[in-house]
């Protein structure tokens, strides 16, 4: 018997094909990936443990009502204002002798701050508030702190906190990057971010 | 009198389409890579709320989802208009929390569990009292490391209808 040449395969609609995979893949697509602001929860104390002393006016009171009012060291406040406010607190730098703060730039009012690692943020929500209200008290305290972080970063190595984040987590970078998480450390250092939220419940 | 022929008409030659397939399948991979599935089907209203202080989430692995919202409308009459919890594909009751957070957690691989974070997914609509619920329960079960998911922009934009 003649050996006879295979036919060869048509390969014309391989097109349709991969066109209607290509259809389907792009239909399910979601590139996008999430992105949020992300918190720590604080750990579960034994309940013999006593809570820390902390100083009054290291305490700085956000209380948000159940009508999604916001109450600012017992003032009145638009959520606008937050963030201008929360700044004033943080960077007052009021503390003498070991708690004093070298780097604030605020205005040393002795009845504010100590300095940065003393200064509390206290989150008190009600039941009845709303999620969105609260998402952005908590943008808004973050953006504060934010931009103390970005300020200092500026100042101390020439190019802003967000920025020096995103290169020490980009695996790219071609700088130092053990002396760029140092300096990420450092800020941190200066401006820990100390927002306390105390359980939801009834306020009047 | 030129040797160069002037040429009559001549027929264009017509586009040769045997890299099409090429090109596509090139489109193709890249959407097969890039595509991640969605694996939750909502059941709940979640519009999520902006905010402009983002963190990315990668790693999808590391991550466990919580949904919370009202129910949307087909579960309405089935299950009320007061916000609920959705774990997975289904609704679920603020006790149920750590039984699946644990759950999850067991089927992670050893090493990241102590990086796992939990994105809350809640709609903006709901009440601060269901997510303290959440997070008491996430709490008593030394899951710590949470996200608000937002979508991107300014906050005044929460409160524009």
């Amino acid at each position: 018997m003649a050996k006879r040449a295979a036919p060869e395969v048509n390969a014309g609609s391989m097109a349709d094909i991969a066109f209607l995979l290509l259809i389907f893949f792009l239909v399910t697509t979601t590139i996008a990936s999430d992105s949020g602001i992300s918190r720590m929860l604080p750990p579960i104390k034994p309940p013999d443990e006593k809570p820390d002393i902390i100083k009054e006016k290291n305490i700085f009171q956000v209380i948000v009502n159940k009508q999604d009012q916001l109450l600012v060291e017992n003032e009145v406040m638009e959520l606008k204002n937050l963030k201008e406010a929360a700044i004033k607190f943080i960077d007052n730098g009021g503390g003498t002798g070991e708690d004093a703060c070298d780097y604030c730039t605020g205005e040393k009012d002795p009845a504010s701050s100590d300095n940065p690692s003393k200064a509390v943020i206290s989150l008190q929500n009600d039941r009845e508030t709303s999620y969105k209200m609260y998402i952005s008290v908590q943008n808004e305290l973050v953006a504060a702190y934010t931009e103390l972080r970005n300020k200092t970063a500026n100042k101390l190595y020439g190019k802003t906190f967000t920025e020096m984040e995103a290169n020490s987590n980009d695996a790219n970078y071609s700088g130092d990057k053990d002396k760029l998480k140092e300096q990420v450390d450092n800020i941190k250092k200066m401006y820990p971010q100390i927002i306390s939220e105390a359980p939801a419940k009834k306020l009047n | 009198m030129s040797k160069f022929k002037k040429g009559g008409k001549k027929e264009l030659p017509a586009i040769s389409t045997a890299s099409l397939p090429d090109i596509v399948f090139m489109l193709l991979f890249f959407f097969m890579v890039a595509t991640v599935m969605r694996d939750d089907t909502l059941m709940i209203q979640n519009t999520l709320p902006q905010a402009d202080q983002l963190e990315k989430l990668e790693k999808k692995d590391r991550i466990i989802f919580i949904y919370a919202g009202k129910p949307s409308a087909n579960y309405k009459a089935q299950f009320g208009t007061e916000a609920r919890i959705q774990l997975n594909d289904k609704f679920a009751d603020v006790k149920d929390i750590k039984q699946y957070i644990l759950a999850e957690r067991a089927k992670k691989r050893e090493e990241l569990i102590p990086f796992l974070t939990t994105a809350l997914k809640v709609d903006v609509e709901t009440k601060m009292g269901l997510v303290g619920d959440i997070k008491q329960e996430l709490r008593e079960v030394d899951a710590l490391k949470i996200n608000y998911t937002t979508r991107k922009g300014d906050v005044q934009g929460n409160f524009k209808n």
